[in-house]
């Protein structure tokens, strides 16, 4: 199938953390039980007109994909994929909660026009003048694996050249209360431990990572993408399918220099990233979602670190869970997963 | 028998004009259109709007589906699961783990058909708290690809109206590049509050029946709906001598890139979409014998699309807008009318347009009003979305 | 007049969150549509729903709005004329 290479030329990414943290350097601010995003400044990019309407998710969004196109040196694309978990859920709260509460009169049509799951990926279209192929894929905790997937697919069979990947999730305050109330994410008195979570839930944040993949190597490149795979459940096992994964890559376990997991303080939640770290004892574990924040496509904050590291051939100490030390910075497995379901495996290796 | 496209090898769906393939059918060529005042919505629109219901409620649903008591499945995924495990059927897949299967569904309502319902009474209400999960599209999906026992690639697409059409591409590109064996793809949503009310604040609900390409359309019908499609890799259809039902034979995706919601007047992202889907399939303009429209009886979007259409084609093929019998059922849209287009096929017919009585001023396209019985190889289904997401599909005979 | 003319520049400067705007950047003649205060067809929808909640004018058509709303003028004198709030 694959006639194409696919590098990651450019990254983009608005973050929980400072607009000029580094986590190659920087110790990472810790986070609350919700964490809203450190925003740029955004009118110099939006003009006012467009940017009165726009939530969170939306901004981070355009911010984010303009910065990784600007990253790679480029100036076009010839796709634009998004992922995101729950969509635009601040003006759909809005929308929704206006209905309930004026009881279906003078609702805002701005709010519902808005709260459609591709409305990121429009906005940038229409930002950039972009008319190209232009998908939107929300699916829980592997949104942005399967927009990452769909990308490499472009670039493989030639009928992209340059492709625009990101994944975007935003705060909502009414949903998100719900959302702690069935223990997805913690309540502001609950203890945050990623190394030995006592408490249910992860943090709540949200951001968005935007990658420009291409079929050309430059001096910007920070890594081959070589594979992503995304399954709701294993057919037979974890194991298999991690073996499969690897043995279609030509690769083999020892190959793997680091495998980040998606950690994320919920007691819930940890047994299932150790089922996949138990294949794996001998390989540096790497978690980032105390820096990132957990929301459904945090996981592309994942993917924007792991490329970083191998592009500088350094490991910052910050994201060691294991403490087992590297020998080389050669290929990096990316794994995530959500209760058990919608799970991702991505394979990157240094250029 | 071979052909160079997509086979696909069964189809299920569910709609205000039936519960099954036959019924849908039956329905296009008796003229029997799906709307009426809404039965099982309470909103204030009720009494000045049509939609197009499905008649079975959620309790009847479950039921068929043999759903436990306790289930947190919601209006979309109850009609998703009934229409994918009809197109399974229709395949007869016996195994669903015997090769590498997947499922691609779409959605834009999700689970907020419960959420509107419960938002604001969950905390007091700890029972309905499982719906709370149900909200997200990705759970949609997850209840479907359980109820199949499918194991494998599952994900959702929400590109609004387009998005069933866009499952349908990406599962023809996953088949097409090896990556898998077999995929159920379609799109499913029900009707709910938010919908109509959203729909109503842009003021493109009309108040009687839509009128595709009409001269005084006024605008949409919302339905609801779902349906899906099984598509086949060529060697799975030797080995098993599956029979094929059609062939998905060329997709293509675009954006308009002109605004938020409304199309440009010239139809661009439309354009280039149907132009993507000719290359794809290595067809001519004039190779193309019959078009399902998107249509949605919008002042802005038929106009629009008939622009588009004009561009491409210097004779547009006999064209009908199968809205005007369901509505438009948003991210189902392109499934059913892929349904459509593949009986179409089948049964050599054109299917009327309901409603129509005048020409559009701006453009000399006349949709089909009769049922037209002809010989047909190649239909080309639009479906242009929210976000300037403009997808067509090209359903062709398998020879 | 003078007084609902405030107040619908106020409502409009409200319901179209328009941040970096005041009343008195906001004359009387100026179109609001276009150029001027550059408001566009998503406006136009939020303005009617700002004429039912504000005044209880109900207008189906968005077209017929194009001409009411082609001024601060021009909107104060549909809606005095034709106000049930």
């Amino acid at each position: 199938m694959r006639v194409n290479n696919c590098y990651i030329n450019g990254i983009g990414t608005v973050s929980a953390q400072a607009l000029d943290f580094d986590a190659m350097k920087d110790n990472p601010a810790p986070l609350l039980a919700s964490n809203k995003a450190v925003h740029p400044s955004y009118k110099e990019m939006i003009p006012a007109a467009m940017l009165r309407r726009m939530a969170s998710g939306i901004k981070m969004g355009i911010f984010a994909a303009h910065q990784a196109i600007q990253d790679a040196n480029e100036t076009s694309v010839d796709a634009i994929i998004t992922g995101t978990g729950m969509g635009c859920l601040q003006d759909t709260e809005k929308f929704l909660d206006n209905m309930l509460e004026q009881e279906e009169m003078y609702l805002s049509p701005t709010s519902f026009i808005q709260s459609t799951h591709n409305t990121v990926a429009a906005q940038i279209a229409l930002h950039l003048s972009n008319k190209a192929y232009n998908f939107t894929y929300s699916n829980g905790s592997n949104s942005f694996e399967a927009a990452l997937f769909d990308g490499m697919l472009q670039i493989h069979t030639l009928r992209a050249k340059q492709v625009l990947v990101g994944g975007v999730d935003e705060l909502a305050d009414k949903f998100d209360k719900l959302f702690r109330l069935v223990q997805q994410y913690k309540k502001t008195s609950d203890d945050i431990n990623f190394i030995h979570p006592a408490s249910t839930g992860a943090c709540r944040a949200e951001g968005a990572n935007f990658f420009l993949l291409s079929g050309e190597q430059t001096e910007k490149s920070y890594a081959l993408l070589l594979d992503v795979f995304y399954f709701n459940k294993p057919r037979i096992s974890l194991q298999d399918e991690v073996n499969d994964f690897l043995n279609r890559n030509q690769i083999t376990k020892a190959d793997i220099d680091i495998l980040f997991l998606g950690y994320n303080a919920d007691v819930n939640q940890q047994h299932w990233f150790d089922a996949y770290a138990v294949l794996f004892p001998d390989t540096m574990h790497a978690y980032y979602q105390h820096i990132s924040g957990s929301f459904d496509t945090s996981s592309a904050y994942g993917l924007k670190l792991a490329a970083e590291i191998l592009k500088k051939q350094t490991t910052p100490t910050s994201i060691s869970y294991n403490h087992i030390k590297p020998r080389k910075l050669k290929h990096i497995l990316l794994v995530n997963q959500s209760n058990g379901q919608d799970n991702s495996l991505v394979l990157i290796r240094a250029c | 028998m071979m052909y160079s496209g997509v086979a696909i090898t069964g189809m299920g769906i569910i709609s205000s004009i039936g519960n099954t393939v036959e019924e849908n059918y039956y329905s296009l060529i008796h003229k029997k259109s799906g709307l009426s005042y809404t039965k099982h919505i309470h909103t204030i629109h009720k009494e000045k709007i049509k939609v197009g219901e499905i008649a079975l409620t959620n309790e009847v649903l479950e039921e068929l589906l043999g759903l436990p008591n306790d289930n947190s499945f919601t209006r979309t995924s109850l009609l998703g699961a009934y229409a994918a495990k009809m197109a399974v059927e229709d395949a007869h897949i016996p195994d669903m783990s015997s090769s590498r299967t997947g499922l691609i569904s779409a959605t834009s309502v999700a689970g907020m058909d419960m959420t509107e319902r419960y938002f604001h009474i969950y905390e007091q209400n700890p029972s309905l708290q499982k719906y709370i999960h149900s909200h997200h599209a990705g759970n949609c999906t997850q209840k479907i690809a359980d109820y199949l026992g499918i194991k494998g690639m599952v994900s959702t697409i929400s590109t609004a109206c387009s998005s069933g059409a866009n499952a349908i591409m990406l599962g023809a590109t996953l088949i097409e590049q090896g990556v898998l064996d077999r995929v159920i793809v379609g799109g499913t949503d029900a009707l709910c509050k938010f919908t109509i009310n959203g729909f109503q604040s842009l003021l493109i609900l009309s108040d009687t029946e839509n009128k595709p390409f009409d001269k005084n359309r006024n605008g949409l019908n919302l339905g609801e709906a779902a349906a899906y499609l099984v598509l086949e890799s060529w060697e799975q259809v030797q080995t098993h001598s599956k029979k094929v039902l059609a062939c998905i034979s060329g997709y293509g995706n675009a954006n308009d890139a002109y605004h938020q919601t409304a199309s440009s007047e010239n139809g661009e992202g439309a354009y280039l979409a149907i132009l993507k889907a000719l290359q794809k399939a290595n067809l001519q303009p004039d190779e193309i014998d019959y078009i399902n429209v998107h249509g949605t009886a919008t002042i802005n979007n038929d106009l629009s699309e008939s622009n588009a259409l004009l561009r491409v084609f210097s004779n547009v093929p006999i064209l009908s807008a199968t809205k005007s019998y369901t509505g438009h059922t948003l991210a189902a849209a392109g499934a059913i009318e892929a349904v459509y287009s593949i009986l179409s096929l089948q049964k050599a017919t054109i299917f009327p347009t309901l409603h129509f009585t005048t020409k559009m001023d701006n453009s000399p396209l006349i949709p089909n009003t009769e049922v037209v019985h002809k010989n047909i190889n190649h239909v080309l289904s639009n479906s242009f979305g929210f976000g300037g997401n403009c997808s067509s599909l090209i359903f062709s005979k398998c020879v | 007049m003078t007084t609902l003319k405030e107040q619908l520049k106020q409502q409009i400067i409200e319901a179209l969150n328009l941040e970096d705007i005041h009343i008195e950047d906001i004359q009387d003649e100026d179109p609001l549509f276009g150029e001027g205060l550059g408001l566009d067809s998503i406006d136009a929808l939020e303005l009617i729903v700002l004429l039912d909640k504000q005044y209880g004018i109900k207008l189906t058509d968005p077209v017929k709005g194009k001409q009411i709303f082609s001024s601060i003028n021009s909107l104060a004198d549909f809606v005095a004329q034709n106000r049930c709030k």
